[in-house]
């Protein structure tokens, strides 16, 4: 199973690597993983999503929380939580299909932030779904360049059931 | 009054009662060696690898309960003390390791002798550091020593510039640590002690599996108590050997792939395992599914890592061993209803004792060629488990811990998780260091000896009196018995052809050297060795294809054991 982990580090250098190391050593895999530094100075928040049994998520928990480094360990997963990503898309959109995909760009709410006479760049935040939906209606068009952030995330104030 | 940073290092380790650092100069480090001499409460052994450096350090960590410490230079030195910090690292041995590095401004510019340690250790390390500033370096050698020996304990490199060593502050060592990331839990929940104390209660056939984590955490005498008490049969892992009396009836003697019959049965069938600062270690389980197969199981550790990676728990406590042990001792003294524990453990204890007599560990004495495990068991004859016994890896590691008995914790100085040739020599010495007045022995093999052999010349310039047994067998003989019994004894690369002469060997470095080849001999030959006042090897040449018994092939269960 998918989950979410959100990762409370000190910011210093070789971090990443004490993290990204421990999930390469044990064999645990990283499906995204993105870092930037939080209001608190000498404080970085990692997203991380990877996926696996719970006796692995449990040990992928435990580990982190192990490594000298690392504050705060939270599983998002069976939190109510909100969840986005940043999808930049650069799609074929010669003249004949350009009003096609502007319509698409439209319907999801992204920003064109590049133009060409023969491709369009969209930006496109949302949570996994959006993003794979947009994928798939725009790839009949040909996806030229693809680049992604990886997964934000942040559990909700109100927990509601 | 402004020091270098090379001053500020040596005050530091004052501070932390540093007394014995075991290290080898380079380029690097040389400012550190320059003041050294003014700090003659700092005694330096030079070493002849820095790999012996590093498992000295271990050695005098395990011995004392103590932080070892290792001084090596950048590059190759830092580097080849690397199999030593993953030996620290799996056995839980807490050591700080200074390392050299090059000079900031150098530093990523491949620079000469320079590497990236605290890139390569990072895998192997409880933590590491750089030190960049001059003026962070106090602070990082307190928390170095601070993270090496709490919590569960483990090796802490600080890799330290040459300028930074230069460079000039004044010094003040901090007094007080106060990491947010960092705060291991020691005191045991007391809802699952609870739990525990009525597991106890209830149960039939219990039994006590200690670890390694019973000696770090000095919790013997909590264990002993426990056990004699409620009259609980006890075996352990090779890293908890000595936590336990080696001559209480209750003793088991270890578990696992060579452990004893009676141990392994016990697993088999005991309905409550109590799992005590050890971590399922695959050379201890056997096959995960049939292990314990019908208990339920108590796991008290620090590290809440080491908690459900390999089998189930039922009742998991994550505290330091001896407070855990304590408050069970508590919660069953203000217990009013408590069995009379020889009664309700008679049936159990009884089949235990079948088995340790219908299976004692047994082997076929002949006058010549001598056999490895006489040896083993004259050693402890003469030294009645007051030396401080050390091993190599292998088979001399595995009749040193079946045929010795341990009484006391920090005895038994062994490579348990990473299982490293060569460790038992300089780890001896480290011992040694610590403990002038002891007899230290290390129990080797013609193997392994070889691969830190070297340390003979530090024994003999500092007059380090430890005693080297090699069980000499022509074989790299752990490896030589799976292909006797797995390979279809293709002994491929496991003969030692040509070993050196290892009297002369012991001689040529100055120290005395003794052969024996007759088990007649043994006795007078051993005894003489260890009478010698300085370091000494007895080359005992015995039976080349004597394997170890008992032997659970791996992966199979603990009851499915290859008897002798």
């Amino acid at each position: 199973m998918r989950h979410v982990l959100s990762v409370l580090v000190e910011n210093e250098p070789g971090v990443l690597s004490r993290v990204v190391g421990l999930f390469s050593g044990r064999g645990f895999n990283i499906e995204t993983l993105n870092v930037g530094p939080t209001l608190e100075d000498g404080l970085s928040l990692m997203t991380i999503t990877t996926s696996g049994e719970e006796q692995i998520i449990e040990q992928i928990t435990k580990q982190l929380r192990k490594l000298v480094t690392v504050v705060k360990v939270v599983d998002l997963t069976h939190l109510q939580s909100v969840e986005r990503e940043m999808v930049l898309i650069k799609v074929n959109a010669e003249d004949e299909r350009r009003a096609e995909v502007l319509r698409i760009a439209d319907i999801f709410r992204c920003k064109v932030v590049d133009v060409s006479g023969n491709d369009l760049t969209l930006e496109i935040t949302g949570d996994q779904g959006k993003i794979r939906a947009i994928v798939s209606l725009l790839q009949r068009f040909g996806i030229k360049e693809f680049a992604r952030t990886g997964t934000v995330a942040m559990r909700r104030s109100m927990q509601v059931d | 009054m402004e020091r270098t940073g090379a001053q500020i290092l040596l005050e530091c380790l004052l501070q932390e009662g540093v007394e014995s650092i075991f290290g080898f100069p380079g380029g690097a480090v040389i400012d550190i060696y320059h003041h050294l001499p003014d700090y003659p409460a700092l005694r330096h052994f030079l070493v002849r690898h820095e790999q012996g450096a590093i498992h000295a350090a271990d050695g005098y960590a395990r011995a004392t309960g103590r932080v070892g410490v290792c001084l090596v230079t950048s590059g190759p030195g830092a580097t080849n003390t690397v199999t030593g910090i993953a030996t620290a690292y799996m056995d839980s041995i807490p050591v700080v390791i200074i390392t050299g590095q090059v000079p900031t401004p150098l530093i990523g510019n491949d620079a000469f002798q320079e590497v990236d340690i605290v890139g390569i250790s990072r895998p192997c390390v409880k933590h590491n550091y750089l030190v960049k500033d001059v003026k962070d370096l106090a602070w990082i050698i307190k928390q170095a020593f601070y993270l090496a020996r709490t919590g569960r304990p483990g090796p802490v490199l600080v890799d330290l510039p040459k300028d930074v060593l230069q460079a000039k502050t004044v010094f003040e060592y901090p007094e007080s640590i106060s990491m947010r990331s960092y705060n291991p839990n020691l005191a045991p929940n007391r809802r699952q002690v609870r739990k525990v104390t009525e597991l106890l209660r209830r149960s039939r056939r219990p039994l006590v599996y200690s670890g390694g984590g019973v000696i770090s955490s000095d919790a013997a005498e909590e264990l002993t108590w426990l056990c004699r008490t409620l009259r609980i049969p006890v075996t352990s892992t090779l890293m908890g050997l000595g936590a336990f009396p080696g001559d209480d009836p209750l003793w088991l003697g270890m578990l696992g792939m060579h452990g004893t019959y009676a141990a392994n049965m016990a697993v088999g069938h005991t309905d409550l395992l109590l799992a005590v600062g050890a971590r399922f270690d695959d050379r201890v389980t056997g096959k995960i599914s049939s292990f314990a197969p019908s208990a339920q199981v108590v796991h008290i550790d620090v590290d809440p890592t080491s908690i459900r990676k390999n089998v189930n728990v039922d009742v998991p406590i994550v505290a330091d061993c001896r407070q855990a042990l304590r408050g069970i001792r508590e919660e069953l003294e203000i217990c009013s209803d408590l069995p009379d524990w020889s009664e309700a453990h008679q049936s159990w204890l009884e089949q235990v004792s079948e088995w340790q007599r219908d299976h004692p560990l047994r082997y076929t004495f002949s006058e010549e060629p001598i056999k490895p495990q006489f040896v083993v068991e004259k050693i402890y004859e003469l030294t009645k488990g007051e030396a401080i016994i050390t091993t190599e890896v292998g088979q001399n590691q595995m009749w040193a811990a079946q045929f010795s008995k341990f009484h006391r914790p920090r005895t038994f100085l062994t490579s348990g998780g990473l299982g490293t040739m060569g460790y038992g020599f300089p780890a001896a010495i480290g011992a040694q260091v610590a403990f002038p007045d002891k007899l230290v022995i290390d129990i080797a093999g013609d193997g392994s000896i070889q691969m830190n052999i070297q340390e003979m010349a530090t024994a003999v310039s500092y007059n380090i009196p430890v005693k080297i047994v090699i069980l000499n067998n022509g074989y790299l003989g752990m490896v030589r018995q799976w292909q006797e019994l797995f390979y279809a004894k293709n002994y491929c690369a496991t003969c030692m052809h040509l070993n050196p002469d290892f009297v002369k060997l012991a001689e040529a470095y100055g120290a005395a050297g003794f052969r024996v080849t007759k088990a007649a001999d043994v006795e007078r030959v051993l005894k003489e060795a260890f009478a010698v006042p300085g370091p000494a090897i007895v080359d005992v040449v015995v039976e080349p294809e004597e394997n170890v018994y008992p032997m659970v092939p791996a992966g199979a269960a603990l009851t499915d054991m290859l008897l002798v």
